[in-house]
């Protein structure tokens, strides 16, 4: 059973790297110039909940699952995720806003951002691939 | 996007890589950069600029590292020519402030002062600088003088002052050795005070005695030697002084008026003096030698060397002042030992005139106009301060208070040209020249630091509001590069010297940013018309007048240093007809200029011009009858609508259902059609809703004609505006253009529908005030649809009740339209609104519009741009997409420092607009910004441009009350006071920590946050409409600086005796130029009659007893009890005060993209609370007076 919860985190985590990649990419993009900033923003918006339900998922499940070190290492930023979901103004096409984005350093804040979860991510990846591969053998 | 849209980007994305290239190539070069500047030198003549970069970075570094041994005498030796004139001004101030003994005794002296100072009753301009350093210059002049002076110095500490005073006037010293005598007095009254160096003055002082005497000492003010000497120079009576400080401070402003009138002889005497006194001499009249700005440089340096001012002690002063060189040093000196003390007693003296205009203030505060002394600059300063104020707001003001506020004109205005910080002065006293001059050979022995350096202590100084308007600071360039620098006007910088590292500008606590108007009206542009516009190859910078040419064939850019080829083409000038000169082209000759550009900078052909309207036609918007004022305004401007014969026009009007209308040529009669399903809008008939203007006259007139009555028994309430502009989007789509929208509700139907989100009775909260971002993203969504199709759309709202403008706004703010807003507007019972829109729609109709434009803001390497704040949408990290362009837009941005800019001496800021002109024309207007770096602290403060550092906070305050809240902007705000306030003072390290300093350049500070803080849209605690508020905010956004600082601080002006004198001429109109009043009602006095310009609203204040003569000659009403309560309007009468009165609000209301309306309002009618709130030096319930403010400064500083 427990190889089976980090099966699942380990699939999940892979593909919230590829996420962050995916973010990081396209933000380079629009600083090089190679995309506008309202092609770039709506990609990106358009995975802002998928990342959010990806992560929200893994992290209940270690709640779930009782695993409460990788509970708590996970809780910070899926709230983070969340509270910067619900904290969009009402006025804005979302997390990412083309109006916004080159103000106020936003842009490299995003990135700084996307970074910060992929190495986070990366992370996880490592921690869910060392406690599979212990629970695989424990069974 | 459209193809339009991608072209650029994907132009933009290619010079990228190059840039990344170009990066490390310009830092090659950079390297070797100085070497070949200096070979230029030789090789060519033309390179008087590059020249100009190397020489500079010398010249700062010498005076620099001297500073503390004898910056003086460094400084002038390199700066000869170039020092005098920034010398003069500036450092005389410093010096002065110094040398002050401890308050307490200055104000003995000060009182006996006093009895002397009446001879000085006029100089309003005289400066506390100018006392202090001509106090101190005296003291040393008169020692080392002939006896006869030494007698009068003798005669300071007591009563016998007078008689030396007066036998020195016999004698032949006119006003001017009254102010030495004076200023000589204080010192002596002084004995605290040190003066070491009394022998070394005597060349100068008699030298500069006898240029003033021959520029003539009045008598008359000998024999004023009471407080009431004052009186002698303002016809107006002073009032007894509350307290003995206040005499003190009145005998002070008499000394300071003294020198004025000194000054009053040619500018002739004021070299004489200057040459006399040291290095000063050569530069300070003329204009042209470029040497000046260098020595101005070196000075800056040492003043900011010297700010340590304790540091250096009194010996040196002598000394210094002895040698030429030694004005600098001597300045430092001064300032050095005893500065607090010496700094009140010193500008207790600048102060007297102030206060003598103040006490006079009651009746004739004008009285600066009527003075008996020659020149009418001078006198506009002394109306300024009224006395009354003192008992409430500045009960234990001593004598220092008094310097800060006036002073700082006379030592200043001789420098003025090169300084920016005098510039101001300067044009106060055009005539004072010598008076300004004989100050400034005074100060320059004593003071070294800068005018806009000079310490003002703030809480003590009443004046702070200068009496002319403020002019820009001037970069601190060599002459040549200011000659050819950007106008002020279009383009500003908040540092006029960038700090060389971000640490230095995190230190300094001031924003950084520039102040844009690229598109303003220009009476002259050069416009170039060539098949290759030369640019960087690698940064794609335009060439201008501040790139270097290392020979012939080759330039290096100034932003990115690569070094590129002359295009042959451009070694011909068509100008000059000759060949080999490329130094001489227009493009160099000129920082604004304007290129016809070829069809690589288009991605299409040019767009035509295209007008589409979009009318609200439900049951509110006819009952509000603004359709009548506008299809007037259009009928009548059909003709002058920009465009060629493309243009083209179209109507869209809406209620609950999307009307359009076919004009198509051929047609008997304009044709309706109606598209009733509003969620899923489609266009009848494509080709012919917008239609040629030219071809269709006849129809489109038909339909305005009608257009008035065709709904006036319409019953529909709602408004479907979200599908009307989507329907809008669709119809100019293929070409782009402009959409003009007029909404009088909320929109209540289909797509974009809003509610109302306003309370009421929030409206006079001082806690949150929520609503003030977007409700929906609909509109921005729309703006940037329309942005991508070169659409703007610009949104008249017209509407009496609330509206959501924040929302509303949004699809003018992202797509580069303008946004107007006109609260309870009708037709017939607000007629005022109505005359305004009819004017604003002439004007809107009218003005110069650019289509399809970018703009592309570059800055030399090492700087970098990261916010943007105006309508517009940011493309990429330095392209602004702008749908149209119009004259009266204006922008903003941040910048941070990146890279140290160590290996530079001046930076560049370029701006390139590219846009189709009205003719369909492809163009590009450039406009180049050349400033120099600092690497000290001091010079930063130096150099700040408070009006443009204001107008930049003031936008990043929006951003922030919307993306967090308005408490927080508030605070922001005030911290920025603050900060910056302490940041100086940590600076100064010797001055007292419990007064609150800044330096001149930054006294206005606290005043316009203030101001700011009481601004409708940052003002909490007055019930404020949520949409006024918003709209404020789009103004502080959108609007250029110049009319933007008149919306947060406004102008006061007395106008019932305007004269003649400092009259400008404009159209063969003769202007008057009342002096500025400071925003207190203590100003207002009920003989008078007072203007006040707020921008976008002009009012009149009538006192109850005003003078019937002006009642009757300019209101054309026989008395003030039957002037009626609603005058909008100034009638024509054909009497002097009448044509002076109007001539002089036509020339405020010209140029403003917003028509002001004027009110006339009674003292005592209701409508006076809102002229009222102007007065931001007053307290409100809900706000800080100034002087409040002031002390929550300080108490923030000192926590």
């Amino acid at each position: 059973m427990e190889a089976v919860v980090f099966v699942f985190s380990l699939l999940d985590c892979c593909a919230l790297i590829f996420l962050s990649v995916y973010f990081i990419i396209t933000l380079s993009d629009l600083e090089c110039d190679y995309i506008n900033a309202r092609s770039c923003c709506s990609k990106l918006n358009k995975w802002i909940i998928p990342e959010l339900i990806g992560h929200t998922l893994v992290t209940l499940l270690m709640l779930v699952s009782l695993h409460w070190f990788i509970f708590l290492l996970n809780l910070p930023v899926a709230t983070w995720n969340i509270y910067r979901f619900i904290m969009v103004p009402s006025g804005n096409m979302g997390v990412f806003d083309p109006t916004e984005i080159h103000n106020r350093g936003q842009l490299k804040s995003h990135m700084k951002e996307a970074m910060i979860k992929l190495g986070f991510h990366l992370l996880c990846f490592f921690m869910y691939l060392y406690s599979m591969i212990l629970a695989l053998i424990n069974d | 996007m459209s193809a339009p849209a991608g072209s650029p980007q994907r132009a933009a994305s290619a010079r990228m890589q190059p840039r990344l290239g170009g990066a490390a190539a310009s830092g090659a070069a950079a390297g070797p950069g100085p070497a070949p500047r200096q070979q230029n030198g030789p090789a060519q003549n033309q390179m008087q600029i590059p020249s100009g970069y190397g020489v500079y970075p010398q010249n700062y570094s010498a005076p620099s590292g001297h500073c503390f041994q004898g910056p003086g005498k460094m400084t002038s030796l390199p700066l000869d020519d170039q020092c005098g004139d920034y010398y003069s001004g500036l450092y005389a101030v410093p010096t002065q402030n110094v040398v002050t003994p401890k308050t307490t005794n200055q104000q003995a002296g000060a009182q006996q002062i006093y009895g002397r100072a009446p001879p000085a009753p006029h100089n309003v301009g005289s400066t506390p600088e100018y006392f202090q350093g001509a106090a101190s210059s005296a003291s040393h002049l008169y020692t080392s003088a002939s006896q006869p002076y030494s007698s009068l110095v003798n005669h300071y500490s007591g009563p016998a002052m007078y008689s030396a005073n007066s036998s020195a006037v016999s004698q032949g010293f006119p006003s001017t050795c009254g102010h030495y005598a004076v200023s000589t007095v204080s010192n002596a009254v002084y004995p605290s005070v040190s003066y070491p160096s009394l022998p070394a003055g005597e060349p100068y002082g008699q030298q500069m005695f006898t240029s003033q005497n021959a520029s003539t000492v009045r008598p008359v003010r000998d024999n004023s030697f009471s407080s009431q000497n004052t009186a002698l120079s303002h016809p107006s009576p002073l009032p007894p002084p509350p307290s003995q400080q206040y005499h003190q401070q009145q005998s002070l402003s008499g000394y300071s008026t003294p020198s004025w009138s000194a000054s009053g002889p040619p500018s002739t005497q004021d070299n004489l003096v200057r040459n006399h006194t040291g290095s000063l001499t050569p530069a300070n009249n003329n204009p042209t030698n470029t040497g000046m700005q260098y020595g101005e440089y070196v000075n800056n340096q040492a003043s900011s060397a010297p700010t340590p001012l304790s540091s250096t002690s009194d010996d040196e002063e002598e000394e210094e002042e002895d040698e030429e060189a030694g004005i600098d040093s001597s300045s430092t000196t001064s300032s050095a030992s005893p500065l607090p003390n010496s700094y009140d007693a010193l500008e207790g003296g600048g102060y007297p005139d102030m206060l003598s205009s103040s006490a006079s203030s009651p009746a004739p505060d004008p009285a600066p106009e009527p003075d008996p002394t020659p020149a009418p600059v001078p006198t506009a300063p002394q109306p300024s301060k009224v006395a009354k104020p003192f008992g409430y707001g500045y009960p234990t003001l001593q004598p220092g208070y008094q310097n800060t506020a006036a002073p700082l004109h006379p030592g200043g205005q001789p420098c003025s040209p090169a300084y920016s910080g005098f510039q101001q002065y300067t044009q106060q006293y055009p005539g004072m020249n010598q008076l300004s001059s004989s100050l400034g050979g005074l100060s320059l022995q004593s003071s070294i630091q800068p005018e806009s350096l000079r310490p003002v202590n703030l809480t003590q100084e009443r004046n702070i509001l200068p009496v002319t308007p403020i002019l820009a600071p001037i970069p601190n360039l060599n002459l040549d590069l200011k000659k050819l620098n950007c106008s002020p006007d279009s383009f500003r910088c908040t540092l006029t010297n960038i700090p060389q590292t971000q640490a230095l500008l995190t230190k300094a606590k001031l924003p950084l940013g520039l102040l844009l108007h690229p598109f303003r009206d220009l009476t002259q542009l050069p416009v170039i018309t060539s098949n290759t516009i030369v640019r960087c190859r690698s940064c794609r910078t335009y060439i201008n007048p501040f790139v270097s040419f290392i020979d012939q064939r080759r330039w290096k850019c100034n932003l990115c240093y690569r070094v590129n080829d002359v295009p042959e083409e451009f070694m011909y000038n068509p100008l000059t007809r000759s060949y080999g000169e490329p130094h001489k082209r227009p493009e160099v000759q000129n920082s604004t200029v304007e290129f016809i550009a070829s069809s690589d900078y288009m991605l299409r052909p040019p767009q035509p011009a295209v007008y589409l309207f979009v009318l609200d036609v439900s049951h509110n918007a006819v009952e509000a009858g603004y359709l009548t004022i506008l299809c007037q305004s259009l009928l009548e401007n059909l003709d002058k609508l920009p465009g060629d014969s493309r243009t083209r026009i179209g109507f869209v009007t809406f209620d609950s259902t999307i009307h359009f209308y076919n004009l198509q040529e051929g047609l008997s009669q304009p044709q309706m059609l109606i598209v009733s399903d509003i969620d899923d809008v489609f266009l009848p008939t494509p080709d012919s809703l917008l239609v040629n203007l030219h071809e269709s006259k006849e129809l489109i007139k038909d339909l305005l004609n009608a257009l008035p009555n065709m709904f006036t028994n319409t019953r529909e309430t709602h408004s479907a505006l979200g599908p009307a502009l989507q329907a809008a989007f669709k119809l100019m789509s293929p070409t782009g253009g402009r959409v003009s929208v007029f909404q009088t509700q909320l929109p209540s139907l289909g797509a974009g529908l809003l509610q109302s989100r306003e309370d009421p009775n929030q409206r006079s909260s001082t806690k949150v005030v929520q609503h003030l971002g977007p409700a929906t993203d609909f509109y921005k969504k729309l703006a940037l649809d329309c942005s991508g199709q070169q659409t703007a759309v610009d949104l008249f709202l017209l509407s009496s009740q609330y509206s959501d403008l924040s929302s509303l706004a949004c699809m003018s703010k992202y797509s580069a339209g303008c946004i107007y807003y006109y609260p309870s507007f009708h037709s017939t019972h607000n007629p005022s609104q109505a005359e305004k829109l009819q004017k604003e729609l002439k004007r809107y109709l009218t003005r110069k519009i650019g289509f399809e434009a970018v703009m592309r803001i570059r800055c030399t390497k090492g700087l970098s741009m990261h916010t943007f704040h105006g309508n517009f949408f940011v493309r990429s990290t330095d392209l602004l997409s702008l749908a149209n362009i119009n004259p009266d837009a204006g922008f903003a941005v941040q910048l941070s420092i990146e890279e140290s800019l160590t290996d530079t001496s001046l930076v560049c800021f370029q701006t390139a607009l590219l846009y189709t002109s009205s003719k369909g024309e492809r163009r590009i207007r450039v406009h180049t910004l050349c400033l120099p770096v600092v690497s000290s602290l001091a010079d930063v403060y130096a150099g700040v441009d408070v009006q443009a550092a204001i107008c930049l906070l003031a936008n990043m305050a929006v951003d922030r009350s919307i993306s967090t809240s308005l408490s927080d902007a508030r605070d922001a705000l005030v911290n920025a006071v603050v900060d910056s306030l302490s940041a100086y003072s940590s600076t100064v390290s010797n001055l007292q920590h419990s007064v609150l300093i800044a330096p001149s350049s930054l006294k206005l500070f606290p005043l316009y946050v203030l101001a700011l803080l009481k601004q409708k849209a940052f003002r909490t605690g007055t019930s404020t409409r949520l949409d006024d508020r918003v709209y404020a905010m789009c103004q502080i956004k959108c609007q250029p600086l110049v009319h933007l600082m008149k919306m947060i601080h406004p102008n006061l002006y007395r106008i019932d005796r305007l004269i003649d004198e400092g009259a400008i001429h404009v159209n063969d109109r003769v202007v008057p130029q009342p002096p500025l009043q400071k925003l207190s009602a203590e100003k207002l006095t009920r003989e008078g009659a007072f203007l006040m310009d707020c921008g976008c609203v002009f009012y009149i204040w009538v006192g109850k007893s005003c003078d019937n003569n002006f009642i009757e000659d300019v209101l054309g009403c026989p008395n003030f009890a039957s002037i009626p309560q609603k005058m909008t309007h100034l009638p024509e009468l054909d009497t002097l005060s009448s044509e002076r009165t109007r001539s002089f609000i036509t020339w405020l209301r010209d140029c403003r993209p917003l028509s002001p309306v004027l009110h006339v309002v009674k003292d005592e009618s209701p409508a006076k609370t809102e002229f009222f709130q102007h007065l931001i030096e007053d307290r409100t319930e809900a706000a800080f007076s100034y002087y409040e403010f002031l002390l929550h400064i300080q108490q923030q500083i000192c926590k």
